[in-house]
This record gives structure tokens, sequence and C-alpha cells, in this order.
């Protein structure tokens, strides 16, 4: 069955701290829904019973970034969004990841003009780019997987020195 | 009398010496004028108890780019009375641009004219709040002119630092 069937009578196991701290981590990844756009609408259906995104722990979608170390930028991020964005990033406490979900996020997508960035990645740094023009929920269960791989290969010690960005404050548009 | 009768017959009789220009294309009536009596026209056009204009459903500009009066400022109005849409149209040249509000006749034009402002760079005179309505206020250029660039001016709106 489970992890009891392992342990048999003995009831320990031996393993890394590392190892203990990245699976703790990446098995409560806290997602910050960042819905902009029509993306959004494909998020919460990751949240249903259908797709279910509580399977990997990530069902804790609360609207505070002070909670959250995953960003899901889902949408539309345009010129006057982006230091909003920007803004709710530098609020997640550290370690953090960003995944670009959708084309408009990763590329622009259909929106070449002059009102629409043409990838965050301009300004944030995107650990996983998400294609779909909206991805499906499934696609973005994949998104998280990888993410949640990213995570088990790293060690607690990484994360030591990370630097906490100074905050900018941004004149009001 | 047909509604489209009336309110040509009526703008005549109101309003003798101003040259109206009308076209009716596709059971559509758009009449044309100075863009000096623009005010007392559209407040003629809703207080009159026969045609009650009521409704101003949208104000908009086109950029013609290389014609003599680079813009016209389009209105479309609407008679809940009558159910009928009348579009009026006014040039404005780039070398004067600017038209009168007509927030003074339906307060709901207030945000579409900046809109158009923000949009086409058209001054509205006398307008209460004449700010951009999406563009940053400290943007310099009017993003639906043709001679602006669809991908925009580089570095004209900035991001936040990575």
């Amino acid at each position: 069955m489970g992890l009891e069937s392992l342990l048999k009578q003995d009831g320990y196991f031996t393993t890394k701290v590392d190892a203990l701290v990245a699976w703790a981590r990446k098995s409560s990844v806290w997602p910050m829904p960042m819905g902009i756009s029509c993306c959004a609408i494909e998020m919460m259906a990751v949240g249903d019973p259908k797709y279910d995104i509580a399977r990997f722990g990530s069902e804790v979608m609360r609207f505070t970034p002070r909670q959250c170390d995953l960003m899901i930028v889902a949408g539309t991020v345009t010129y006057k969004m982006a230091p909003v964005v920007k803004k709710i990033y530098d609020q997640m406490p550290d370690p953090k990841w960003v995944i670009a979900m959708g084309a408009c996020t990763a590329s622009g997508g259909i929106y070449r003009t002059y009102s629409v960035v043409q990838g965050i990645d301009q300004f944030l740094p995107v650990d996983c780019y998400l294609a779909g023009c909206p991805p499906r929920p499934d696609n973005l269960l994949n998104a998280l997987i990888m993410i949640q791989d990213k995570i088990g290969r790293t060690k607690a010690s990484d994360f030591k020195n990370a630097k906490s960005p100074e905050l900018e404050l941004t004149s009001s548009n | 009398m047909d509604i489209k009768e009336l309110v040509l017959q009526k703008l005549k009789e109101n309003f003798p010496d101003i040259n109206f220009e009308t076209i009716d294309y596709l059971d559509e009536l758009t009449v044309k004028f100075p863009k000096e009596s623009v005010v007392k026209v559209c407040d003629f056009l809703k207080s009159d108890t026969a045609l009650e204009f009521l409704f101003c459903e949208d104000v908009t500009a086109i950029d013609w780019a290389k014609r003599k009066d680079r813009f016209t400022v389009v209105y479309h109005i609407y008679s809940f009375k009558n159910n009928f849409r009348l579009r009026l149209k006014a040039d404005v040249d780039e070398s004067d641009c600017s038209i009168d509000s007509v927030t003074s006749v339906w307060k709901g034009a207030n945000w579409q004219e900046r809109e158009t402002y923000d949009m086409y760079g058209i001054k509205f005179n006398n307008h209460s709040d004449l700010r951009r309505m999406y563009m940053p206020e400290d943007f310099e250029y009017h993003p639906l002119r043709k001679d602006f660039p669809l991908m925009g001016i580089p570095g004209s709106i900035p991001l936040p630092k990575k």
C-alpha cells in the first residue's frame, strides 16, 4: 500500500534533510492566482473536482501574496498592469517560482501591439512557460508537476542567503 | 412623415445658416456640419420634443491621415421615442485640433470624449475633466493616430526592473 508497507515493523527510515525539505516544499506549493484574463477561467477549472489541483497539494489559492510561493500569471499583461504584477511578486516570500500561463504572458500572443508586454520575462524571472490560448487545465497541471520537479532538485541551502528584493515604490498611474 | 425627413426638415428650419451635408447609406442617416455648431445642434436634437435624442451612444473619431481636415469626430445618438439612430460628423483640422464638448448636453459623453482625446489627441473645449482614459498620464503620443507605429515607441512606457 503506502509508506507503512515499506517501513515494516521498524518504523523508521533514513533520508537527507535536503531531500525531506525539498519533498515537503514541492508537495505544498501554494499558488498566487494572478488571474488577469481568460486563462484565469482555465486556472479556476484546475481547482474543480475533475482536474483537482488538491492532488498535488496546491489547492490553497488565497489572494494574498504573503502566503504564496508560486505565481501563476494567467492572462494578458498590459504595460499598465505590469507594475501591479511586479509589486505582488515582490511581496511573495522567498523562495518563489513563476508560471507564465498562456501565449499572452509568454510572448504577447495575438496581442502584438503597443499596449501589451511582449512576454512577462521582461520584468519577471519565469520558471515555466505554458503554451496554449488558453492552455487546457491538464496542461497547467503539467506545468505544476514541472515546477515540483524543479523544486525537488533544490537543496535547503540554496535559499540560505537569498536576497530579498528592495520594494520599489512606483508612482501610481 | 418619415423620421429621417423629420430630422432633416427640423434641422434646416431651425438652423438656416448652417450648411448640413447628409448621407443616407444602408438606411443609416449621417448628418455632417461645421464643428463650431456642434453644441447647439446637439442641444436642439436632444431637447426637441418630437425628436428627443436622449442617448449619446458613442463619441469617437476618424484619422484620415493625409486629408486636409485630418480628423472627423463622430457621434452616434439614439432616440428612444422614435427608435432611431442618427450619426453626426464634424471635421477637425490638425492645426486647430479641438472641438466643443457636448458634455453640457449629454453627461455620458464625458468618458467617451476623454477616450477620444487619449487616442487621437483632439481637445474638447469646456470639458470638465479632460484627462487620458487608458494611457499613462505622462504618455506623449496618441495611439490611434495613423502615424503611431503598431508596436508603439520603445521605452515610451516604463516597465518595472527585473
